[in-house]
Parts: C-alpha cells; structure tokens; sequence
C-alpha cells in the first residue's frame, strides 16, 4: 500500500524537491531574504490576494483578455487557415509574410499597435490575438493541406463533390493540427497579455501586479502573482489537451 | 475500354490500351511492380483521369454508373472520425433515400456477412481485417454496378486473407456484380476471378487474358485441384515471361 501511495506522489516530486530547495535557502539566508521570501510568506501572500479580492480581480482580468483575444484569433484564422490550406499555390504565396510575423516578437508590435487603438483595454488584446492568429492560421493551413489524399479520394470515388470532400474530410483531417495551433495560440496570447500588462498602461492584470509589487519590493507578492500566472497557463494547457483528447479522439491513430 | 493512354512525366505508361470486362464477372489484374495495375483501375474508377481514350460500362461514363471501390490502406480510407457504422453508411448519403430505408439497406448488408464485428465501435479500434472488412461494405452498401478492389488483402495476415476471401466470394457472387481486382499475389488473382488479365512491364500491354473454368464456390480444396495448379503454373509462366524476359 505504502508503495502505491509513493508512486501516486511520483510526478509531484519534483515541485516537492524544488519548494524544499527554497525553503531551505530562505531559512539559511543563502540568498538575501528581501529577494527571497521564504515560501510560505510568499503561500501567505497568494492566499491574502485571493482572499481580500484583489489577486482575484487581477486574475480574472487576464483570463479575460487572454480568453478575449484568443477567441478574436480563433474566429478570424481557422476560417482564413481553411482557405489559405485549400488552395496550395495561394498559401505558397503569402507563406513568407505569414512566417515573417510569425517569427516577429509580437512585444516588437506594441508601439504599432498603440498608435493604431490607443492606451487601453483593445491595444492588448488586439496585439494578443494578432500573435496567437498567426499560430492557428499557419496550423490550419497546413493540416488542410496535409489532409491524407486517400481519405479525399475515397469520399470522391463514393460521389463527393469538392464542397463535400472539403467539408466531410479534409476539416476532419486538419481538426489535430487546428488543435496544435488553437493550443500554442492561446499559450502565446497570455504572455503577450501579461508582457502588455506591464507596459502598456495598465491598472490591472497580473502582469501590471507583479510590476507593481516588485517596484515596492513586496516581494511575496510577486512571487504570489507568478504563480498565479503559471498556475493559469499550465491550467489553460491541460484544458486544452483534455478538450483535445475527448474532441479528437482519433488523433494519432 | 478503348484507346487508353497515359503517361508519367517521360514514361508511357499506356498507349492505346484496349480491354473487355464481362459483366458480373470477377476479373483479377496481376502484373510485374511498376505496369500500372492500379493505375488501371484508378482510371477506370474515375480517380486519376486518363490522357486519352473511353472507359465505359454499359454504355454509360463512370459518372454515371454505380461504383464501389476498395482501397489498399484500410487505415487511410475509413474515416476514423466516425464509428464503423456510419462509415458504412457514408456513401448512403450521396444517394437521396429515406432514413428507414438507409438503414434497412445497412442492416441488410451487414447480415450478409458472417464476421462478427462491433459496427459501433470507431475503425481505430478494430483490427486489420475488421477495417478492410468495414471498408468492403462501404464499398458495397450502395450497391455497387462495378466494385473496384486494390489490393484489399495485401496488409492482413494469411489466416485472415483466407477468411476474407471467401466472405469476398460469398458476396460477390449472390449479387452478381462486375469486379475488378488488383492482387499482387497470384494465388488470390486465380482463386478469386473468373479472368485474370496479366499485363506487361511498361509500356504495358495484355500479356494473357485467361478464363479460370473453376466451378463456384470455391474453397481451401480448390487450391489443391489439379485445374488450379494448373492454371497458376500458366500464369506464373506468363509472368516470368513478361517480368523477367525468360
């Protein structure tokens, strides 16, 4: 029994090892204590913000705009990646820009995007979902394209038309790598919201809180709201792969 | 089939190429690697178009008639997304019936066989010969004027081919239907057709078109008749010929 329970614990291990590590270097004053808090005031610091409401509120906040922008993205580049994978040569041609951007740090576009929708709440979540539509679009796009030409002419040979082998098929097809993109874009658009957090005038998010609590040196706080934030994208991932695994069932086999 | 030409970048593949299929016959297509057997019947069954010539069946333009095709790679021409069933069904949808009457088609179909298979079940969680068995009734739920079969065997195991062939057979037979088959195993493209059409080495042309007189049904003993010893040292021979140039 007593070695089920271990194995149970295995994966946690390493978060074990590592809270320890701290712990332990906090105690010993390794490293100066105004740096590093020990854990537990920073545990201290995580269950006052939930409690008095404001870590909530920031929270929440960039679950919106991550959530916002992610769908803005997921709305205009999966119908755009259709029509851009279904037609190869049209792909081939704006494969460059789409690539080009794509590998353009999206924190590069702030003072672009400031220009063009102002300090506020759109200037965030526009770069946001600018960066995470270029992930889904470059996806869909090329699991249209690689949609398994077997499968395309099976539904032919039975009588499909163009239309219908597009829509029986080659979306079904292109469903595991449109997930691929869906799952990176929303990954890419929180750190992007929280990076703009931080600069683009903000008074709220968490990105805008750990700033805000490292200028006044709060540090348990800060560490607080850094785990409140990978918290949220490790959250925010494993939504993902389940939604992944239960929708697409077939993925991989 | 009359005049049929095509060709691959440089190579042709075939130039004027014409071939007779009796109808509600099994016709097997056996050749060396590489003369087209496939191709053949692809362009038959209206997937890859031909540069030239006229490929019709009664008359009527591929379009026009009925077709059921069978696709090597079982894995890649069902479609995972749905369960075995409506896998089956599928190509009901292209033709208007009723619901009722889809599903009495699907049913009747299914009882034809003697497999035992969970049609509820999605084609990833069937083994080999279950999937190639779903596809085969894809392939005939519609009822097909001519099915097309490309090398349907050639993934499954002996025992299963063995057992495949005559559930094959069983169908076939009771509903009468034109066949063409693509085997790359000479045993099976005698043991399952009324002709076997051997072809040449590129570019590629009949090298022999020879009726199998063996009664129907056929079983495991028939591979043991002296008929069908016979009839496949004749074709082996043609095809050392025409493989091999001996």
């Amino acid at each position: 029994m007593e070695n089920r329970f271990l194995n149970y614990l295995f994966p946690f291990y390493g978060a074990i090892g590592l809270i320890a590590l701290w712990w332990v270097a906090a105690y010993l004053k390794l490293v100066d204590p105004v740096l590093l808090p020990a854990p537990q005031d920073a545990w201290r610091a995580l269950i006052k913000g939930f409690s008095d409401g404001t870590l909530t509120h920031d929270f929440l906040k960039t679950v919106y705009r991550t959530i916002a922008s992610f769908l803005i993205a997921t709305a205009i580049a999966v119908p755009l990646g259709i029509v851009l994978g279904a037609s190869e040569k049209l792909y081939r041609s704006i494969e460059f820009v789409v690539d080009f951007f794509r590998s353009t740090p999206a924190s590069a576009m702030f003072p672009l995007f400031l220009v063009l929708f102002g300090v506020g709440e759109k200037t965030k979540i526009a770069v946001a979902a600018f960066g995470a539509a270029l992930v889904i679009l470059f996806n869909v796009a090329y699991g249209v394209m690689q949609a398994r030409k077997v499968r395309q002419l099976a539904a032919r040979v039975m009588g499909a038309n163009r239309l219908q082998v597009m829509w029986d098929v080659t979306l079904w097809e292109s469903l595991p790598q449109t997930f691929v993109g869906m799952r990176s874009g929303i990954s890419l658009a929180l750190v992007i919201v929280i990076v703009a957090e931080m600069f683009i005038g903000s008074t709220d998010g968490l990105g805008q809180r750990v700033i805000n609590a490292q200028m006044v040196f709060d540090m348990p706080n800060m560490y607080a709201t850094i785990f409140a934030a990978g918290a949220l994208g490790y959250g925010l991932n494993l939504l993902f792969i389940l939604i992944d695994r239960w929708l697409i069932h077939w993925g991989g086999r | 089939m009359r005049g049929l030409k095509k060709r691959f970048g440089a190579a042709q593949l075939y130039d004027g190429f014409d071939i007779d299929i009796p109808r509600g016959k099994i016709v097997s297509v056996f050749g060396p690697n590489g003369c087209g057997k496939s191709t053949l019947i692809n362009m038959m069954a209206g997937i890859q178009p031909a540069d030239a010539g006229e490929i019709l069946f009664d008359g009527k333009t591929v379009r026009e008639t009925r077709i059921g095709y069978v696709f090597q790679n079982y894995r890649e021409a069902l479609f995972p997304w749905k369960r075995a069933i409506d896998n089956i069904r599928y190509p009901l949808g292209f033709m208007k019936l009723s619901k009722t009457e889809t599903t009495a088609r699907v049913d009747a179909l299914v009882a034809g066989f003697d497999v035992p298979v969970d049609l509820n079940r999605y084609p990833y969680e069937l083994s080999g010969g279950q999937q190639q068995l779903v596809s085969i009734m894809r392939a005939l739920v519609v009822d097909p004027e001519v099915l097309f079969l490309d090398e349907p065997f050639s993934a499954l195991d002996y025992e299963m081919t063995l057992l495949m062939r005559d559930q094959l057979q069983k169908v076939v037979l009771s509903r009468g239907m034109t066949t063409l088959l693509v085997s790359h195993d000479l045993e099976e493209a005698v043991y399952l057709a009324d002709k076997v059409l051997l072809l040449t080495k590129k570019p590629t042309r009949i090298a022999d078109y020879v009726p199998v007189e063996i009664a129907w049904p056929r079983g495991m003993d028939t591979l043991i008749t002296p008929e069908f010893v016979r009839m496949k040292a004749h074709t082996l021979e043609v095809f050392r010929r025409e493989a091999y140039g001996k």
